[in-house]
């Protein structure tokens, strides 16, 4: 597929979905998070667009921006459903289709706890010139990404990934703490890493009037996420760690918007990561679906 | 490889299958117990516990607000329900003790389709009940059957 015909059809695929917005507005609450997940799902029968964006600067190499889109589906009230699309261009190289990721979380207690657990199943299938750093594990490094795009999409992984996350909400705050577990299925060994996160809206009540600038829209927070190396290095040695301050803005028209600036922690990471997003909740998207088949109204 | 493709088709297969039921928005298998039932099972601490911003003034308008875009979706612009979520104008909500409203609220009834909706802080979620109980009973017959599959 050449870049032209690839940003055509992944533009295409993003305005097909805006029609079945259709008036139903619900407003999201989401986290400022881009790598962390706490334990709030999708509501069910709701699908999420999203599209976020990663500009990385990079030592030794041409800087890059790196993208991917979400369409995140509440099957469930306790299951959520993801399917991801990604790309990036690295400067003076090219632009690549770099694959796609299925995730699933699922709540497997059905009351709200002290600390409530998800589990996390993602099955991956992108190639070695992915760089959303959606997550990172093992030993990724910065230097990982030289190599040119060229080479590195000839690089096929297949990966399971696997998720514990363990996330609680406490007077306003969220915290969270994700450990995590990828498996490249063609014989490579389990790679570890981990995501910590806090966040809390910079209001707690609510205002008496519909407004898109109150504070309670605005969700501060921040989060640490970082490699732990493989079954047989376990440990932090060559692994490289983000530390990341976030703001989410979420307006009551069912949009929100998030920026994260990330700073590299040591030698092994990026100097500097800018990520961004914007992302729309179709409320009834479900039933929406269902009435375009049936014939049904309500 | 074989076993990569095999996961991919098995994911495949899941997915569409995930999607078909998803898509049809079919409620879980519900209890034929009243909807309300659930407002039983709320424990004692939660429901001796009274509403903190019972005396607020803004408390009303604000639940309002929230109300219009977390809640009306599914229970109805004016609470009555839907086909989606029983009406909250029912007899057994509207006497309900907040403490109860605020652990259905906190906890959800996530097997039958409520969401978890401590992700709005806690005086979010009061102002919100303030606003549900400011509305007072509606009886209907079809009360008791909205939200059910």
């Amino acid at each position: 597929m050449n870049h032209s015909r690839f940003y055509y059809l992944y533009r295409l695929l993003l305005w097909a979905l805006l029609p079945l917005a259709g008036a139903s507005i619900l407003a999201a609450q989401e986290n400022p998070y881009m790598v962390a997940y706490d334990h709030n799902l999708e509501e069910p029968g709701n699908l999420e667009v999203e599209y976020f964006s990663v500009f990385g600067t990079q030592r030794g190499g041409p800087n890059f921006h790196a993208f991917w889109s979400e369409f995140e589906y509440g099957a469930t009230a306790w299951w959520t459903t993801e399917l991801y699309l990604s790309g990036q261009t690295t400067f003076g190289e090219s632009t690549v289709f770099t694959g796609y990721r299925w995730e699933n979380r699922v709540r497997p207690l059905k009351n709200e706890h002290w600390i409530n657990p998800v589990l996390y199943v993602e099955f991956e299938d992108i190639n070695g010139a992915d760089k959303i750093m959606k997550e990172v594990e093992g030993h990724d490094v910065e230097s990982d990404f030289l190599t040119p795009n060229a080479v590195a999409r000839r690089e096929r992984k297949r990966e399971v990934e696997l998720k514990l996350i363990l996330s609680s909400n406490y007077k306003g705050w969220n915290f969270t703490e994700n450990t995590l577990a990828v498996k490249n299925l063609s014989n490579e060994p389990w790679e570890f890493g981990y995501a910590l996160g806090a966040s809390r809206p910079l209001t707690l009540k609510g205002a008496t009037h519909k407004c898109n600038f109150c504070l309670q829209h605005f969700i501060a927070g921040v989060e640490m996420y970082g490699g732990l190396g493989d079954r047989y290095n376990f440990g932090l040695r060559e692994t490289s760690h983000y530390l990341a301050p976030g703001l989410a803005w979420n307006l009551p028209s069912g949009w929100t918007f998030k920026v994260e600036p990330t700073f590299g922690l040591n030698d092994n990471s990026h100097q500097f990561l800018l990520r961004w997003g914007v992302s729309y909740e179709i409320a009834g998207f479900g039933q929406k679906v269902s009435q375009l088949f049936q014939g049904k109204g309500e | 490889m074989k076993i990569s493709m095999r996961l991919g088709f098995c994911a495949a297969l899941l997915s569409c299958r995930c999607f078909l039921c998803a898509a049809q928005g079919k409620p879980e298998k519900t209890e034929p117990a009243s909807v309300y039932a659930e407002l039983e099972k709320a424990p004692a601490k939660y429901r001796a516990k009274a509403n903190p911003l019972a005396a607020d003034k803004d408390a009303i308008p604000a639940g309002k607000v929230l109300f219009e875009e977390h809640c009306a979706e599914c229970h109805g612009e004016n609470a009555l329900g839907s086909k989606k979520a029983p009406s909250l104008r029912a007899k057994e909500v509207q006497e309900a003790p907040p403490g109860s409203l605020f652990w259905i609220l906190t906890n959800g009834v996530v097997r039958k389709g409520m969401p978890v909706w401590s992700k709005l802080p806690e005086p979010q979620r009061w102002q919100l009940i303030s606003f549900i109980k400011s509305l007072g009973p509606v009886e209907s017959t079809e009360n008791k059957t909205a939200g059910k599959p």
